[in-house]
Formats: C-alpha cells, structure tokens, sequence
C-alpha cells in the first residue's frame, strides 16, 4: 500500500506540471485555434536561462522570477515577430512554421548549453515535510506551486479587467475590437502569459528529468494527452485532464504495463479519448457553421 | 502554404514538351549515374531514393489530401521491422515489401480510425505523440526476442545475383529504382483518378466534398492508408540499403525530417518528393561538420523561408518560374 500512496503523490506532482502545459495550449487553441506545438521547446529554453542565472550566482527566488520575466517576453516576440504575420495562412503552414519554431530553440539551446544532461536545483529542502515519508518536499512543492498558478490564473482571467479584456478578444474579436479593445495585443500577452507558465512548469519538472534539450517533448505529450482528456477547448478541463494523465501515467506505469512505457499511456490515453468522446470531458463538441 | 498544381492542371497551356524531356533526362541520369560514381555515393543516391517514396507517401495524406502528420516516421519504422523481422526468419529480401506494405497499410488505417473522423489537428497531434512514443515501444523488453531491444536487429545485405556485372550496391540501387519509378507512376495515376481527385476536394473544401456525397472520413482513411504503405515500403528498402534497424534511428526527428522534405520539395507534387529527399539527405551531412544541432537550426531556419518566400517548394517555384517565361514569350508574339 506504501508503493501505492508513493506512486499517487507522485503522480499528483507531475500531474501539476502536464495541468500547466496544457493550459498554455489551451489558452493560445482558444484564442487562436492553433495547437504550440513549440510549447514544451519554449518552455525548456526558459529553463535554460533559469539554470544560466543560478549557475551565475543569482539567488534561486530572483532566478525564478527573472526566468518567468523573459519567458513572458519571450512568448510575446514569438506571437509579434512570428505567428502574428501569417495570422491568415491556412492551418498547415501554422503547424509548418511551429515545428520549424520547435528546431529552432532545440538546436538554440544545444548550442548554446550544449546536450549533456545537466541537474537543476530544486528549491525545496531534502527532506520531507510534515515527518511523513510519502510525499518529497519537492513533489509537495510542485503541487503547491501549481495550486497559486491556476489561482493566480484564475484570479488575474475572472477579476482583473485585462483578464476580462483578454478573454473577450479569445471569445469574439469582431465585437471585441468594436468596443475597443485592442485584440492584437491582448493575443500577444496570451502568448506571453502562456509561454510565462510553461517555463514555471519547466523548473518545476527540470529536477525531476533532468535538462536538457530534449527534456519537454515527453512532457508535451503527456500535456497534449491532458488537453484532449479535457477537452481541448476548456481551461477546467486541461487542469484536471493534467492530474488524472499524472496520476494515470504513474499508476498505470507502477502496475500494469511498466515503467518502461509510460508515455505509451498518453498515446492510448489520446487514441481512446478520440473514439470514445472526442470533445473531452469538459470540452463542447465542435460544431461548424456552413 | 500553397500547393503545388495538380499533375493534369496548367500543362496544357504550356508547351507539353518542357515536362517531357525534363523526365526523359531524369531518367537517364537516373540509370547512368551508378556507373559514374563510386560505391558510398551509389549508396547515398539509393537513400535518396527511399526517402523520395517516403515523401511521396506523406505528400499523399499532407499535400493531396490535406490532412497534417507529424510521425511518418513510425510508419517508416513499421515497414524497417517487418522487413528485417522476415528477412531474419529467411524470407528473400524483395520478397518482404508486400508484407511491408500490407502491415504498414494496416496500421495507417488503425491511426485513420481514431484521428480522421474529426475536423481539424487531431491527425497531426496523434502522429507526433506516435513518433514520440515509437523508440520505447520498440525498445520494450517483452518485444526484445524480435525487435532486438535498443541493439537493434543487423540484416544481410543483398547480392546482385550471380550473371550480372555489378557490384552489390550498384545492384541495390537498381533495385530500389526499379521499385521506385512504378510506386511513382501507380501514385501518379491514383492522383489522376477519381480517387486523387476526392482527395483534393476534401483538402480544398471538406464542408462541399461531403455535401457532394463523399464519404471524407472513409476516403481521408484511405489516404493515410496508402500513404503509410507507401512510406513502410520505403522504410524496408531504407533497413535493406542500411543494413540495420534500431529504435534511436526513428525518432521525432526523423518524421519532422519528412516533413521537411515534403515542404521544400513542395506540397502536393510527385517530383518535389525527389526534391525533398535530396535536401534531407545532403543538408545533414553538410552541417553536421559545422555543429551537432545544426541540422535542426538548419531545418527550421529553412521552414520559415520556404513558407515565407516559396511556399510551393522548389516544384513551385519551378513552376511560377516556366508559367512566367511562358507568358513573356506567349506576349512576344
């Protein structure tokens, strides 16, 4: 039964990180109807100058805020400087220039930090809080971290009137600009708030797989596996889709297929959900005005 | 991103001539060029080939049909191992690319069942997690017995059969050409058909090609079905050619790499399969030497200009380039 509760704080932990992933690909499908596929890559590179900062002697809490900082600007010269100029092309030069973006900050990063694994501090203690031996303070702490991003999200989308502002531009653009509202700009700080919690999920996870390049694309499944769970149109949806795929993943791994095909899970988990219910748990079946 | 035009448009108005002889001196170079340079470069240019069928097989399914994948690479994997799997139990090598073909056709379909009923990205994000996850299936310590876990399974390499005067790899070319040019010809006549032409009605306007009485689901499987038999067929003449399978050599960056192809080659275009394919094999081996993650900065880099500044591929742009000489002679006159 010890195995079992470890396997589930465990799952709850990483589940945290997939539920932030995939409410940055929420957010940027809702208002744009475009998957980031160069979400995870994004996120890694971010990571990257968190390690960069630390190693250069910056104490971990401005690291972390300086990270997020960059990694805001950096989603919001993404969505000016790329996406935003081919706001009209067809759906498959979109994937086209994110994968292309995807090679770009993979091949940026090895050059720049090159590929050899490297470890990334955690910022909790060693030991376990509370003289329980279940749950990792980091584990504990990656839940916690979770918890104040979505109600900061949260927060920030339901009572703020930026947040309201942002919302309206991703709902209705037309009627938003009417009442003026500046949509384009509201879509380039989605882009920014969206890449801001990708790299909070990179640092959180960094120490659990360890940096290096190619460290995301595992995560990214696992996200898209959780926005597809929850359907990939509602924000809800992808926090829990992001905790049951964690859970689910770890479980599953523990018990029945082994560890060695964890991501498989995602991939039945992504296959199954598209036969059984397509629009999720949360999501609306998409209907298409002719 | 703008396709190609279809093999039956735009000619006519152009002199009919131009694409013939294009094709005539294609062909001979084709047939002469393992006579003229040695056995690593034969070796390369059959490379060439097999990945020339592999982008004919995604451009099927991405530029005809219009539905994104991003993990051809799986399929080509598929057909790498089932090949060397029979080919282990001693089944002639030639004799493997049916069974390829028909196992690689089946699994495109098991994908197209889930992933092509919707509208919309979900092909493109099933195929990548399938490219992300294909290297731990295959090297899964239950499978182990036939995939040779992460050593990977060595094959034997064909021999040109006794009487002919070639050398080994002169013969495999030959070999991989002449499987090559008919899978290029079948696809030309698909293309040409009923069936191609449903294809690009459902990529130009899926709403009017189902109100039009096409079944899009049954023929968007369809596609991805051949278009994974394609791509598994060149996959096995790819382990042949090789000699070797192991999982780390079919990686997301392999189907990306199609991708790739497919894009400078040009959507939806039979020859910019071949174009393609002679970009992803000659451009790593270029960068490689300036850097280790310089085939991926290259790659991306070339993404963005393709889409920015010839989004027809170099078939395309080709293409732009004859219409233009054509109207300035045509205004000449």
């Amino acid at each position: 039964m010890d195995a079992f509760f470890y396997q589930l704080a465990a799952g709850i932990a990483s589940g945290g990180v997939y539920a932030i992933v995939a409410l940055a690909l929420v957010m940027i499908y809702q208002s744009t109807g475009h998957v980031n596929f160069a979400q995870g890559e994004m996120a890694m590179f971010s990571t990257y100058i968190a390690w960069w900062l630390i190693n250069e002697g910056v104490a971990y809490p401005i690291a972390f805020v300086g990270t997020v900082a960059f990694a805001f600007a950096l989603g919001v010269a993404v969505e000016r400087l790329a996406v935003r100029p081919m706001a009209q092309a067809p759906v498959m030069a979109t994937v086209v220039l994110f994968i292309a973006l995807l090679m770009i900050f993979n091949s940026v990063a090895g050059w720049m930090f090159t590929y050899t694994i490297k470890a990334f501090p955690s910022p909790f203690p060693a030991t376990p809080p509370f003289g329980q031996t279940y749950i990792s303070a980091h584990e504990f702490g990656t839940i916690g971290v979770t918890v104040v991003v979505l109600a900061l999200l949260y927060s920030f989308f339901r009572f703020s009137s930026l947040g309201l502002a942002m919302r309206a531009a991703a709902q209705n653009p037309v009627s938003s600009r009417l009442v003026g509202i500046n949509v384009g700009w509201m879509l380039a700080l989605g882009w920014g708030v969206a890449s801001a919690i990708g790299a909070v999920a990179g640092m959180m996870i960094a120490p659990k797989v360890y940096l290096d390049p190619n460290m995301m694309s595992g995560i990214l499944m696992y996200a898209f596996a959780a926005a597809i769970l929850g359907g990939i149109d509602s924000p809800l949806g992808a926090v829990v889709g992001g905790f049951l795929v964690g859970i689910l993943e770890n479980l599953v791994g523990t018990y029945i297929v082994g560890t060695e095909l964890k991501l498989s899970v995602a991939l039945v988990l992504i296959v199954g959900v598209l036969i059984v219910r397509p629009a999720g748990l949360f999501g609306r079946p998409r209907l298409v005005k002719v | 991103m703008r396709y190609s035009p279809a093999p039956s448009a735009g000619l006519a108005r152009q002199s009919s001539l131009a694409p013939w002889s294009a094709a005539v001196i294609l062909a001979v170079v084709a047939c002469v060029l393992p006579f003229v340079v040695d056995d690593y470069k034969i070796f390369q240019f059959t490379l060439v080939l097999v990945y020339a069928i592999a982008l004919l097989g995604l451009n099927l399914i991405t530029g005809y049909c219009g539905q994104i994948s991003l993990g051809h690479g799986a399929f080509y994997a598929i057909g790498a191992y089932t090949c060397a799997l029979l080919m282990g139990a001693g089944m002639p090598y030639w004799l493997t690319l049916p069974f390829c073909a028909v196992v690689c056709l089946g699994c495109g379909l098991l994908v197209a069942i889930p992933a092509l009923r919707l509208e919309g990205l979900y092909l493109a994000l099933a195929t990548y997690s399938l490219a992300v996850v294909f290297p731990q299936l295959l090297k899964f310590k239950a499978f182990e017995a036939w995939t040779g876990g992460s050593h990977g399974v060595v094959l034997t390499k064909p021999q040109a059969p006794a009487g002919f005067p070639l050398s080994d790899d002169q013969w495999l070319y030959l070999f991989v050409l002449a499987v090559a040019v008919p899978m290029a010809w079948i696809a030309r006549n698909l293309l040409k058909g009923h069936i191609g032409r449903t294809w690009i009605a459902i990529r130009e306007h899926p709403t009017a090609a189902a109100t039009m009485g096409i079944d899009t689901a049954h023929y968007k499987s369809l596609c991805l079905g051949i278009s994974a038999a394609y791509t598994g067929i060149a996959g096995a003449l790819g382990a042949i050619a090789v000699q070797f399978v192991a999982p780390d050599s079919f990686g997301v960056f392999l189907s990306l790499s199609f991708l790739v192809g497919i894009v400078v080659g040009g959507m939806a275009s039979i020859a910019g399969a071949l174009v393609g394919a002679v970009f992803i094999q000659f451009i790593p081996e270029v960068t490689d030497t300036l850097l280790q993650s310089a085939p991926w900065a290259v790659y991306g880099v070339v993404l963005v200009f393709f889409l920015h500044v010839m989004p027809g591929g170099v078939v395309g742009a080709v293409h732009r380039f004859a219409s233009f000489i054509d109207q300035r002679r045509h205004r000449d006159q």
